[in-house]
């Protein structure tokens, strides 16, 4: 048996509580808030309390998938990358870099964002890039 | 926000506007709470009777998007009883007369006639703001999402400044970010004009240091588009292919219809996400992403406080982190990608934002750190706008009162405005299928008051119809006097009754925010 509580950050909102994610074998069980966190003081709200439940939901997307004639099929991540590689590139091409736009997101983490707007801004060329703060 | 979130409970007096703070941000009204038990004034702002309204002081409940008539109506009281610190104003700011001079046509009984609060009350609010010592003031999207969210921020600022009520201890103007890491995204140059560390991508300088340091050729000088320029763009033909991660942009933006519309003309969409979501499904190629439990990072939250992320369960199936996915897509376009950790990627950023100069993942194991942290030697920053504002003085703006874009009428005679429930999060991508909150909260509920629904003969429970100049949606009415006559309010948690729908795409003229705060509906008996 395999138990261990992995500090961590809650993903919901903004107040930025500290929690312990309780692992068992490899798979979620439980969530407890961090007592010394000088933020939420060992409290947590009800999202927080149960933000463990949705990590193994048998929903979870784990296969690239790429549309042919409106239907998706499952496909590798070297032909899925692939595929996005050339697509973006061939419409920078024809149309320009601002024919492309990136949404990136308040739920990534900060070295995700940075990559998001990296990619934009020197691989592409275009300032078209934003996430839903404004929204 | 200005300040941290531990000072609230020591401010002698809160104006909290537009934020439904214990639903929100649960976590922070625990620290309004204890301001209140330590005898903190509480003045609440909002035309809902929320749960924050039974402690409060004072509730004042203006006519839906208002606000700046409201706080021009405090500020005209707190001019003309000299209730306004005039050393800050003058040694701190500039705009002063222009601001005074449009104040002395705004008088308490004027702003009465637009916002249908009391002269008197707003007489009494104006003085507890002004007098107590600290005031802090707390908003959220319910200042923003506006069609004039900019004059709603713009005109609390005028407040806080003109009482010298910032810059100190317990004391500024504090906007509560909804997602958890909306501030590091901003932070971090998702968007379209400021690279990382808000430096404008319209600057050469800027640039010249960017391009040196990650070796690119010249990078864009023009502004890019916000998202619902995108979106635009996409349905005109300009904008060929987008890359979404992580949004369930088709669920969640303002008019569902126009952007599902958007998103199917795009030549060529990518969607990265944990679930497939409804945006997901219009997608020509899905990349499957682990979710928070599954990576390290960090994530910077609503006081400026970087804070780690830690994997703690492997991915399911080929499931790979956002930042690797990246890392690929970065190579494969053929730019250098040589990142072997999150913390390499933290570590390039900090050197080239100097709000971040100082923070680095060795630092956060021990310290809490809130931005600006310029050095390694600097101790992080709890309050802004200590001695000096970012860019100097501090800018008073004139600002008017202007309606919200679409009021009532008689073909739509109620006010629609929309906000979040306590057990669930935007889309319910994630809490929607957590047993536990699905379970407290199953289905879309519009809170609708008695007197209108017996007009209406509408009992409690009933379905209801509600349609805007832009489609439809039926939901369940629940009846009280939680929200004043002639308004309902909706959540937009549920897809099957999204009151995205219902609203509008009327834009804020700077931001280009979406009105999600108010539009006029017709209802019905379902
Ligand atoms: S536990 Fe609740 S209050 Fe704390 S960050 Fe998570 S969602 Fe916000």
């Amino acid at each position: 048996m395999d138990y261990s509580f992995v500090p961590t950050t809650c993903p919901y909102c903004g107040c930025g509580c500290q929690m312990f994610l309780e692992v068992l074998d490899g798979k979620l069980v439980g969530t407890e808030p961090v007592k010394t966190a000088g933020m939420n003081e060992g409290k947590l709200c009800i999202k927080g309390w149960k933000v463990h439940e949705f990590v193994h939901s048998a929903e979870r997307l784990t296969r690239p998938l790429i549309k042919s004639d409106g239907v998706f099929r499952e496909a590798s991540w070297d032909e899925a990358l692939g595929l996005v590689a050339e697509r973006l590139t061939a419409i920078r091409d024809q149309h320009g870099p601002s024919a492309l736009g990136f949404l990136s997101s308040a739920r990534c983490t900060n070295e995700e964002n940075y990559l998001v707007q990296k990619i934009a801004r020197m691989a592409i060329g275009t300032n078209n890039v934003d996430h839903c703060a404004r929204l | 926000m200005t300040n941290s979130i531990a000072e609230i409970e020591d401010a002698a007096c809160l104006f909290i506007i537009g934020s439904n703070t214990t639903e929100a941000h649960p976590l922070i009204a625990h620290r309004v709470f204890k301001a209140h038990d330590k005898g903190a004034k509480i003045i609440i702002v909002d035309p809902r009777r929320i749960q924050l309204s039974l402690i409060a002081d004072i509730h004042v409940r203006p006519n839906f998007g208002t606000d700046v008539a409201l706080i021009n109506g405090m500020m005209h009281e707190i001019v003309a009883k000299g209730l306004h610190d005039r050393e800050f104003i003058a040694q701190r700011t500039e705009g002063f007369a222009e601001l005074e001079s449009m104040l002395g046509r705004f008088s308490p009984e004027r702003a009465e006639e637009i916002c249908g609060v009391p002269a008197a009350t707003i007489r009494e609010i104006a003085h507890l703001y002004a007098t107590s010592q600290p005031s802090s003031i707390l908003y959220t999207l319910g200042m923003t999402e506006h069609s004039h969210g900019v004059d709603n921020v713009k005109s609390l600022a005028n407040l806080a400044m003109l009482c010298g009520q910032i810059g100190k201890p317990s004391s500024g103007v504090n906007p509560l970010r909804g997602q958890n890491n909306v501030q590091g995204a901003c932070d971090m140059g998702a968007l379209p004009n400021v690279l990382p560390g808000y430096q404008v991508v319209t600057n050469l300088g800027v640039r010249a240091k960017f391009e040196a340091a990650w070796g690119a050729s010249p990078l864009p000088a023009e502004v890019g588009l916000t998202i619902p320029q995108m979106i635009d763009g996409l349905i005109e033909g300009s904008v060929k292919s987008m890359y979404i991660v992580g949004e369930d942009t088709a669920l969640t933006d303002p008019d569902t219809h126009h952007i599902v519309h958007a998103l199917e003309s795009a030549e060529f969409l990518v969607v990265q996400d944990i679930f497939l979501s409804e945006t997901a499904k219009l997608a020509d190629v899905v990349l499957p992403a682990a979710c928070w439990a599954e990576k390290d990072g960090t994530f910077t939250c609503t006081e400026r406080k970087v804070q780690r992320v830690r994997k703690a369960v492997e991915a399911p199936g080929e499931a790979r982190p956002d930042w690797m996915i990246l890392r690929e897509v970065g190579a494969r376009l053929g730019i250098p990608m040589n990142y072997d950790s999150p913390q390499e990627i933290f570590a390039e950023m900090a050197s080239l934002s100097p709000i971040y100069g100082g923070i680095s993942y060795q630092r956060i194991e021990s310290e809490v750190l809130q931005w600006p942290c310029p050095t390694p030697d600097h101790g992080g920053t709890k309050y802004l706008h200590k001695g000096s504002f970012g860019r100097g003085l501090g800018l008073f703006s004139a600002i008017d009162f202007r309606p919200s874009e679409e009021l009532p009428d008689e073909e739509y005679p109620f006010f629609l405005t929309t906000g979040r429930h306590y057990a669930h999060y935007n889309a319910r991508t994630m809490t929607g299928r957590c047993p536990t909150l699905a379970s407290e909260y199953s289905q879309a509920i519009t809170q609708m008051h008695v007197n209108d629904a017996a007009r209406l003969g509408v009992n409690n429970g009933d379905q209801i119809r509600i349609s805007s100049r832009r489609g439809e949606v039926v939901s369940t009415a629940r009846l009280g006097d939680i929200v004043p006559e002639g308004a309902i309010f909706m959540d937009f948690h549920f897809p099957e009754a999204n009151s995205n729908v219902l609203l509008g795409t009327s834009l804020d003229p700077i931001t280009k925010t979406p009105d999600y705060k108010v539009c006029a509906v017709r209802i019905e008996a379902a």
